[in-house]
């Protein structure tokens, strides 16, 4: 059995959860076995991960586990999946399935691979793969220990509704008390996170200072998109570090990528070439980045950027 | 404090990539390797303020062959006080926090760092299993790191689109990210200096791997760059609406 551990946040599912029981749907079939989705701490729509293929989901209700603390999480979940007897533990690759993950694999003493982006193949050996090397490598797996942990690298399949609301029953696990005192929790409110955002729009150096950025904004309004920038930028505080991708900043895979007034040095592309659309737009012919682009603009960024705000506007009315 | 910092050597981002003929290995020939930027710039720095502020030693452990030498070397030319490397080609992310965890256990430190991934597996698991093996506490995306007293510490980490604010007592498992510190340089003397520190070769204790590398193989590669005139954005508009279908 595939047991997906399905991260909330103040109870509420997300993407990346429906993209990890896609995930653990899928290797259920290869494996022609069923999969099982677990809920830690306070959740309001667990049986919806039914719709990506949990065939029930198992809730450990514990009104602590709403405070996060890998030891206590990797605890409870080892407990889950004994009490289940799964063979293929998937989280995802986030913050909190990171975190998890590893505590996992030595508890368990099972086989790992982190940020894995394609379904298992099982013939032969269980296989997996994963990028490596910023992007310029993939790297095939075995694992060979009886259970399996694997953590999903988000935005690297689309979550497919395949069944309908899953039945949601009481898991019974008894929750240690944490070493880890959280203070306290701040979101940034009211934008998609870089990390699962499908839309984003960049802007780096070429944007000559920070009074200028409405033109980026008023593009990623128009789009519903997120706003980065590059590594020079943030580090001189035009724009706050939040918005940093790249090597030493967040990574990132949207579905599109717009950069703009950004060279592409290789560091920055480290962080973004797992985009699936890139779009650079930038002076200078030369610019490094056009080569990890689909589409290229070379012109004045001030005239390009509200043609193209313009152009999406357009194409929004008219849908 | 007595702090144990985990330091790895990864390939240079810009460094090019080739495999063995089997293509089960990186071929190292003509590879530029570097310590991994989040143990060196971050962790290790990190740790060493805490020493300069609080007293206590700073020891590096790697896990890795004798050519690893030379990046454990600029750590303590950073100004770490002494390493050690567990003489092995690590081949699994268990295997290598199995051995740092054999070594810790016996030596009881306040504070295990170690930065938030490796640049070249980006698997952000080791520190994770470390604390697991040892029974730790594990903080991990640390961005800020406070401590008075070097028992109690508060802890800003990165959590998906925001921070959190946590609380722990020695001893713990810290990973460390990007704020963190500010990198250092090493200095001449403390290059001189780290050439008579201590730098202790153990060999690795048994461990079964459970995960392996099969092998590599690059990426497809990608298509040339579609380029559209500046004044037509109507067509890019149109190009990722039906051909990209990323709109």
């Amino acid at each position: 059995m595939v047991l997906v551990f399905a991260e909330s946040q103040k109870g509420n599912f997300k993407k990346t959860a429906f993209e990890a029981v896609t995930y653990g749907y899928k290797t259920a079939q290869v494996l022609g076995t069923e999969c099982v989705a677990l809920a830690l701490g306070t959740a309001h729509n667990a049986a919806d991960l039914g719709l990506y293929g949990a065939n029930k989901v198992l809730h450990v209700a514990d009104a602590t586990l709403d405070q996060f603390d890998s030891q206590i999480y990797a605890k409870v979940i080892a407990e889950a999946s004994q009490q289940v007897g799964a063979k293929v533990i998937v989280l995802s690759h986030t913050s909190t399935g990171k975190s998890v993950h590893g505590r996992l694999a030595a508890r368990l003493g099972a086989g790992s691979v982190a940020g894995v982006n394609s379904i298992p193949t099982a013939d032969g050996g269980f296989k997996v793969k994963k990028g490596v090397f910023s992007g310029k490598a993939i790297a095939e797996y075995e694992i060979k220990s009886e259970v399996k942990v694997l953590s999903v690298m988000g935005n690297s399949l689309q979550p497919a509704v395949v069944g309908s609301a899953a039945p949601v029953e009481a898991l019974a696990i008894a929750v240690p008390a944490s070493r880890v005192k959280v203070k306290s929790v701040s979101r940034i409110e009211g934008i998609v996170p870089l990390p699962e955002a499908e839309l984003v729009v960049s802007a780096g150096r070429g944007m000559k200072g920070p009074e200028n950025w409405g033109i980026v904004e008023d593009l990623a309004n128009v789009l519903g998109a997120t706003t980065a920038c590059s590594r020079p930028v943030a580090d001189v505080h035009w724009r706050p570090h939040h918005e940093h991708v790249g090597q030493t900043g967040i990574a990132i895979r949207p579905n599109l990528y717009i950069a703009i007034g950004i060279s592409g040095a290789i560091q920055h592309l480290a962080g973004v070439n797992n985009s699936k659309t890139i779009v650079v737009i930038n002076k200078d012919p030369e610019a490094p980045f056009f080569k990890a682009a689909d589409y290229g603009v070379v012109g004045d960024l001030f005239e390009v950027v509200p043609k193209l705000t313009e152009a999406f506007k357009q194409f929004k009315a008219a849908e | 404090m007595k702090i144990l910092v985990c330091v790895s050597k990864t390939p240079d981002t810009t460094t090019k990539i080739a495999f063995n003929a089997s293509n089960t290995e990186l071929d190292s020939n003509g590879v530029q390797y570097i310590m991994n930027p989040y143990d060196e710039w971050y962790a290790l720095v990190r740790a060493l303020e805490l020493k300069e502020a609080l007293g206590g030693t700073v020891t590096l452990i790697n896990v890795g062959p004798a050519d690893n030498d030379q990046v454990i070397r600029k750590g303590l030319a950073i100004g770490a006080d002494d390493a050690v490397r567990i003489d092995m080609n690590p081949p699994s992310a268990l295997n290598v926090a199995f051995q740092i965890a054999e070594h810790a256990r016996a030596e009881s430190y306040d504070l295990i760092l170690l930065g938030k991934e490796t640049i070249d597996y980006n698997g952000s698991e080791i520190g994770a299993m470390i604390a697991e093996y040892l029974d730790l506490p594990f903080v991990s995306y640390a961005t800020k790191l406070d401590t008075s007293d070097g028992k109690t510490a508060t802890i800003q980490r990165d959590i998906e689109g925001g921070v959190e604010e946590v609380e722990v007592d020695a001893p713990f498992v810290m990973s460390a990210a990007k704020g963190l510190a500010e990198q250092r340089i090493p200095n001449m003397k403390g290059i001189m200096m780290a050439k008579s520190k201590a730098l202790k070769v153990v060999t690795p204790a048994a461990f079964e791997d459970k995960a392996v590398t099969v092998q590599y193989t690059l990426p497809p590669a990608k298509s040339a760059v579609k380029m559209i005139a500046p004044e037509n954005m109507e067509e890019l508009v149109k190009l990722l609406h039906e051909e990209a279908k990323v709109i």
